[in-house]
């Protein structure tokens, strides 16, 4: 009996958090032309949530790309089709590794911080501070976060495709042996602009990033004044964006094709 | 002060990083590049069968990319398939006796236009057909050609 009402509570907090969240889109979003007053603000995160995230984005890109490369050539080389080498890479990473990563780093690295911040400013009042002083924390604290996130998190996976198809070639070319024309070539004549880096790299990663930043905020605003509600709010951002980015990734996908 | 105008100048670069990695991609590693080819002139062919040429798939000419197949429609008069293809404008020396083929490179690779030189002096123009055609090759009918065939030879033996 207590086991069946503890998953329907889980069930039920699940589905109240996700109507929460959709509810707090629109105020966000009504918020936009008040945060203008503060586009420092917005400056501000765009710098602590793009800037600071390319170390991280790029050597990860890097990585992705190298170890792709390594992978399918060995695996292309029992059909004899290793010049198409650059191309898998390419489309995998464009169409869903380069979003999906991207996402996934920029929700621990990134979204968690913007939920400890913020629910540290509600657990030590300053959101109800900031209320008193006739300042809209929504529009100066949350608005212009959502913002950032929105607009860093395409860069961010352009950047990461970019470096991931870098460290492709230099393990195809570079290291294992295909020849660089041949590499280029293939990827060219198969790599579509608008159905690979525009649907895949940039509207997957305008997707993600609102999401990711909207479950962020979110959890961050709404937590409960405690250490141990900061706490809970960090993990279940990363785990409630884990979970949104893979399923939504997806639905976008069966969109796209 | 100077802690806003770093952060500013950090945002701008991201920024700038950002759009500079999206132009790379867009523009270095997608078909993009083969459009860009400048000034061209179409040229037309028809064919019993394409294969699976697609849009966009290279014409070559002694395994030089010289242009690209722009469409592929079924003639409905005549029922057969009307590629056209763009060529590039510094090619514009082909000879008007020239044949044109759907190649396929490698055993699995995709599906092209291979052209073979004619001798004739005058050469083709804008918007000029290509009479003489080969289809592509089904790899499908060979196989079977060569079951027929194998069995066929069987039985004399016998």
């Amino acid at each position: 009996m207590s086991e069946t009402a503890k998953r329907r509570n889980i069930l039920l907090d699940g589905l109240e958090q996700i109507g929460d969240a959709g509810l707090f889109l629109p105020t966000l979003i009504a918020a936009i032309p008040r945060s203008m007053r503060y586009f420092r603000e917005t400056v501000r995160q765009l710098w602590f949530v793009g800037a600071m995230s390319l170390i991280i984005i790029m050597t990860c890109g890097l990585f992705v790309g190298m170890v792709l490369s390594l992978q399918l050539y060995h695996v292309l080389e029992i059909f004899g089709g290793t010049a198409s080498t650059g191309t898998v890479v390419a489309l995998a990473v464009y169409r869903e590794l380069g979003p999906v990563i991207t996402a996934l780093l920029f929700a621990g690295r990134a979204g968690t911080s913007m939920t400890a911040e913020i629910g540290l400013m509600r657990a030590t009042d300053q959101l109800s501070a900031m209320e008193m002083m006739a300042v809209d924390p929504i529009a100066f604290v949350v608005t212009p976060r959502f913002l950032a996130g929105v607009i860093a998190m395409p860069l961010l996976c352009c950047v990461f495709a970019a470096m991931a198809i870098f460290g492709g070639h230099l393990v195809g070319v570079t290291w294992l042996g295909i020849d660089n024309g041949t590499f280029w070539s293939n990827m060219t004549s198969n790599v579509d602009v608008w159905k690979d880096v525009v649907d895949g790299v940039l509207w997957k990663g305008l997707a993600f990033g609102a999401v990711v930043t909207l479950i962020s905020v979110h959890q961050g605003y709404t937590t409960p004044p405690t250490s141990e509600g900061v706490a809970n709010a960090t993990t279940r951002t990363v785990v409630a964006s884990s979970i949104a980015i893979l399923a939504l990734d997806f639905v976008l996908t069966a969109f796209m094709m | 002060m100077t802690q806003r105008r770093s952060h500013a100048v950090g945002t701008g670069l991201f920024i700038v990083l950002g759009f500079a990695a999206l132009a790379y991609l867009a523009t270095q590693t997608t078909s993009l590049v083969n459009v860009s080819q400048g000034a061209s002139y179409t040229l037309k062919a028809r064919f019993t069968n394409v294969g699976q040429l697609k849009n966009r798939a290279p014409v070559k000419l002694a395994g030089v990319r010289i242009g690209s197949v722009q469409s592929i429609q079924l003639e409905p008069a005549k029922l057969d398939a009307l590629v056209t293809m763009s060529i590039d404008k510094r090619y514009n020396q082909i000879p008007e006796d020239s044949s044109a083929s759907v190649l396929t490179s490698g055993l699995l690779g995709d599906q092209y236009i291979g052209i073979q030189p004619g001798g004739s002096p005058n050469s083709l123009k804008n918007g000029d057909e290509l009479i003489l055609t080969q289809s592509a090759v089904q790899l499908e009918d060979l196989i079977g050609k060569f079951m027929v065939n194998g069995s066929s030879g069987d039985s004399k033996k016998k």
